[in-house]
């Protein structure tokens, strides 16, 4: 048994096996769901009312959806060339840290002067946080998915540092968290009452902008190619070197700005439950999205969907909501499996 | 003496649309050497590949000594007493010899190993074959030549009987090759049958008794080695008549590079070289003498510890490839796939590899795909490289149409001096005279070349000068009608280095 590439996947085999991927998600996850004694119809029936059944859930979904294609972003600009950033977590709480020191009084500014200031300080403490490892990549080697995971437990541990010391809320009963932002500082909802807020526009500008850098600069293009060789790259006059700083750069900013979207957006302020796991969602949405940026978009919304509408199902189902987390493992797995197959063919001998 | 040991009935295998054997049938008789000859692609390693059970054929069948030999199977293959030398050495580098030789012969389960009995088997194989070999050398110590032996004993300790040699003497030099002829003749006196596949003419008409060309998957000619010629060979392998190079003698030019007295961290020693405009200067060696490093040097990927590099009169020491390529100096790596292409991108976004920072496709930082994609067609159209659209991912062209794709890019800079290392390498015979031709018209038009090559036949008949390198060293330049294959082998082997020898030591 053994691979063959295909010289060139027709139309039909490019899209019938990521929905062949798809399908055979929801078989798996039905099987679950039968095993703990539910009818998999209409728990798949709760989980799309719950993702987007009403205008609630779907404000929900999209909200729950723009960290995730700012932090999906992140991923995907990083691993087109091939640096391994698993640290957005980490730059998504220094996003955040940067947007409360700012945001929180220090600058008594107006709205368009304090937002597009936050903007630029919350990209660049998700971009610096990056630029170490990569530094430590191009100057001695150091691979940067050690450098970067584990970063994410130190930034943690010194986020709840500063929870508990410099940047504690003195009003807050002692709970470790910050200052509200000020009203200047908040990112204006969607849709007057509701929870979706302009940080989804943002995350919406970011992939575009994403887009035209991957397709149409020469810093996409180097990007590309350091990616795929970056030997050949050197030898025909890049310098690698930056452009793996500079894809730090971009990486790290991008992951900052979910931080500061989910502070100014929707918490207000900053706590150690700000992310659940964004940032490592945001590799399996980029995955999803096979590394393109409106791709990253869809997959994000779909991530987000499933988590969200699993949420309404387990309360109406008794259907632990855990099955949320199996669904979107088994996608990320089952469409690697499938992109797999549209480049390559099986034969048995 | 006349036994056929192994017998090939119309092989057949097919990848895809790509008919890579085509009902293929030979034999091969006790005692003899037979040549398997043909140019890249056309399908001698999977004909071997087949005989020794890495791949099914689709259609036929093998037998060897008489008996059918079950497909797909590398284990029964051994068996039945085939053994392959490969092209790339399979050895441990730091075990030693015999332990090496006795790798894999063993049973894992079995607790302690028979040594002395395995060391008295190779001694007794050694002397019977005349392989000179000492058991007990690290094979990290050995040289290329003493490698390729053990892969022999290696081999025929395991009592094979039908040797396949592919490609054996890629890594040797001339005086080496001779001497595993010799070695091969003895085998073959000891009732011992050989396959040999080669690409090279020489070599084949030097060893062989019989010669099988294969073409296209097709095996189209049978020839006894006594009743052919050098040329017949070759247009029999590439399907038509070939144009051997003209060069026409020309005065030389100014210098464009000196190198003097360079070391780099890489493994240049102290070289010197000076090239002038229009000439093309041959750069013969041994691989892994320090080749790599001379390109890297040039090409602006290293720079010298110690010593001058200047490149048309100015100081060339700290260029970087960008600058090397703003500067107009032409570049075919050695290695076009890890060096000279992106596999995975377009042919259009690789074309524009070395200039995509000019202005004409550089609009402030955006990038004009446009004019990128106009480049990319003059190149297909100007260097004929079959490829069905400027957007076809470089993976899916051949070899050759890479070569051509590369010489286009690093050509069409209007070049004044090229460095052209193993230019030809892996090409088939039309593309290489087609390399050979760039190469001339740029010489002709007053352009310095240097051409790095481990082919001793490409560089007499391109070069006006070769030099010989040699530990990171460069020979004095002479001038090509004066050299002998002969006397380039003993420089390559180091003799006329004198300072080498305690370098070594």
């Amino acid at each position: 048994m053994r691979l063959e590439p295909r010289e060139k996947p027709s139309l039909l085999i490019t899209f019938a096996y990521p929905a062949l991927a798809i399908l055979a998600v929801f078989v798996f996850a039905g099987f679950l769901v039968s095993l703990s004694g539910a009818n998999p119809f209409s728990v798949f029936g709760l989980v799309l009312k719950g993702a987007a059944g009403s205008q609630f859930a779907l404000f929900e979904t999209l909200t729950r959806a723009t960290p995730l294609i700012f932090t999906g972003l992140a991923a995907a600009v990083a691993f087109r060339a091939k640096l391994w950033n698993i640290g957005a977590e980490a730059q998504l709480y220094m996003g955040a840290v940067a947007t409360v020191v700012f945001g929180t009084g220090m600058l008594p500014l107006p709205s368009p002067v304090l937002i597009p200031i936050l903007l630029i300080v919350a990209t660049l403490a998700g971009a610096l946080t990056l630029l170490g490892p990569a530094f430590l990549k191009v100057r001695f080697g150091v691979d940067e998915v050690v450098t970067t995971l584990l970063l994410n437990f130190i930034v943690i541990l010194f986020v709840s540092l500063l929870l508990e010391g410099p940047l504690k809320d003195p009003m807050g009963m002692g709970w470790p968290q910050t200052k509200k932002v000020i009203a200047e500082a908040q990112l204006p909802k969607l849709i007057q009452g509701k929870r979706l807020h302009f940080g989804f526009i943002l995350a919406l500008i970011a992939a575009v902008a994403v887009w035209i850098i991957n397709t149409r600069t020469a810093l996409g293009y180097e990007m590309k190619a350091v990616g795929f060789n970056p030997r050949a790259s050197r030898f025909a006059g890049m310098k690698v070197d930056r452009v793996m700083l500079k894809t730090a750069l971009l990486s790290g900013g991008l992951a900052g700005l979910a931080g500061l979207s989910e502070v100014s957006g929707l918490k207000g302020n900053l706590t150690l439950d700000l992310s659940p796991g964004f940032g490592y969602a945001g590799i399996v949405v980029a995955m999803l999205a096979l590394l393109h940026p409106l791709g990253v978009v869809a997959a994000a919304i779909f991530v987000a969907g499933i988590f969200v509408g699993a949420d309404a199902m387990s309360r109406a189902a008794q259907v632990p909501s855990y099955i949320a987390q199996v669904m979107v493992a088994s996608a990320l797995l089952a469409m690697v499996t499938a992109v797999m197959f549209t480049r390559y063919r099986l034969r048995w001998k | 003496m006349t036994d056929t040991v192994l017998s090939l009935d119309r092989i057949s295998k097919r990848f895809g649309a790509l008919l890579a054997n085509d009902a293929i049938s030979f034999d091969l008789k006790q005692g003899e050497i037979v040549a398997l000859l043909g140019e890249n692609g056309a399908g001698k390693t999977t004909l071997m590949n087949i005989l020794f059970g890495h791949y099914v054929a689709d259609d036929g069948s093998i037998s060897v000594f008489g008996e059918s030999l079950p497909p797909g199977q590398p284990r029964a293959a051994i068996q039945a007493g085939i053994g392959m030398v490969h092209q790339h050495f399979t050895l441990a580098d730091n075990l030693t010899v015999l332990d090496n030789i006795m790798l894999g012969t063993e049973k894992p389960w079995r607790l302690s190993s028979r040594k002395s009995e395995a060391r008295q088997r190779l001694t007794k194989l050694a002397q019977d074959f005349g392989l000179a070999i000492e058991p007990d050398k690290t094979v990290a110590d050995l040289s290329v030549g003493e490698r390729q032996r053990v892969e022999i004993l290696k081999v025929l300790y395991r009592e094979a009987r039908i040797l396949i040699l592919d490609e054996p003497t890629a890594v040797l030099t001339p005086q080496e090759s001779q001497s595993l002829f010799a070695t091969l003749k003895k085998l073959t006196a000891q009732g011992l049958s050989i396959i040999f596949i080669s690409h090279k003419l020489n070599e084949v008409l030097n060893v062989s008794e019989r010669i099988f060309v294969l073409r296209a998957g097709k095996l189209v000619a049978e020839r006894p080695t006594k009743g052919t010629t050098r040329k017949e060979l070759a247009e029999l392998m590439v399907g038509r008549p070939i144009a051997e190079p003209k060069i026409e003698p020309q005065p030389k030019g100014d210098v464009h590079v000196a190198i003097r007295a360079v070391t780099t961290a890489d493994g240049l020693d102290h070289a010197d070289l000076v090239l002038h405009g229009g000439e093309i200067l041959g750069l013969a060696g041994v691989s892994g003498n320090g080749q790599t490093a001379l390109a890297n040097l040039l090409s602006g990927l290293s720079h010298p510890k110690s010593g001058s590099l200047h490149i048309f009169g100015e100081d060339a020491a700290r260029w970087t490839p960008d600058l090397v390529t703003r500067k107009r100096i032409a570049r075919i790596p050695e290695d076009r796939h890890a060096e000279g292409l992106v596999a995975d991108m377009s042919v259009t976004e690789n074309v524009i590899a070395e200039i995509y920072r000019e202005p004409r496709f550089n609009k402030r930082g955006f990038l004009d795909w446009r004019a990128a994609e106009g480049f990319a067609e003059e190149i297909i159209k100007g260097f004929d490289v079959k490829c069905p659209s400027p957007a076809t991912r470089v993976r899916l062209l051949s070899g050759g149409n890479m070569q051509k794709l590369i010489l286009g890019r690093t050509l069409s800079l209007a070049p004044h001096f090229i460095l052209a290392c193993q230019p030809a390498r892996g090409l088939d015979i039309g593309a290489v005279s087609y390399v050979h031709e760039r190469l001339i018209q740029a010489r002709k038009s007053g352009a310095s070349v240097l051409l790095i090559s481990d082919d001793l036949d490409e560089i007499l008949a391109l070069a006006d000068r070769v030099a010989v390198i040699y530990r990171g060293r460069i020979s004095e330049p002479l001038p090509s009608q004066q050299v002998t294959i002969q006397e380039l082998g003993l420089m390559m082997a180091g003799h006329g280095f004198s300072e080498g020898d305690a370098h070594a030591a």
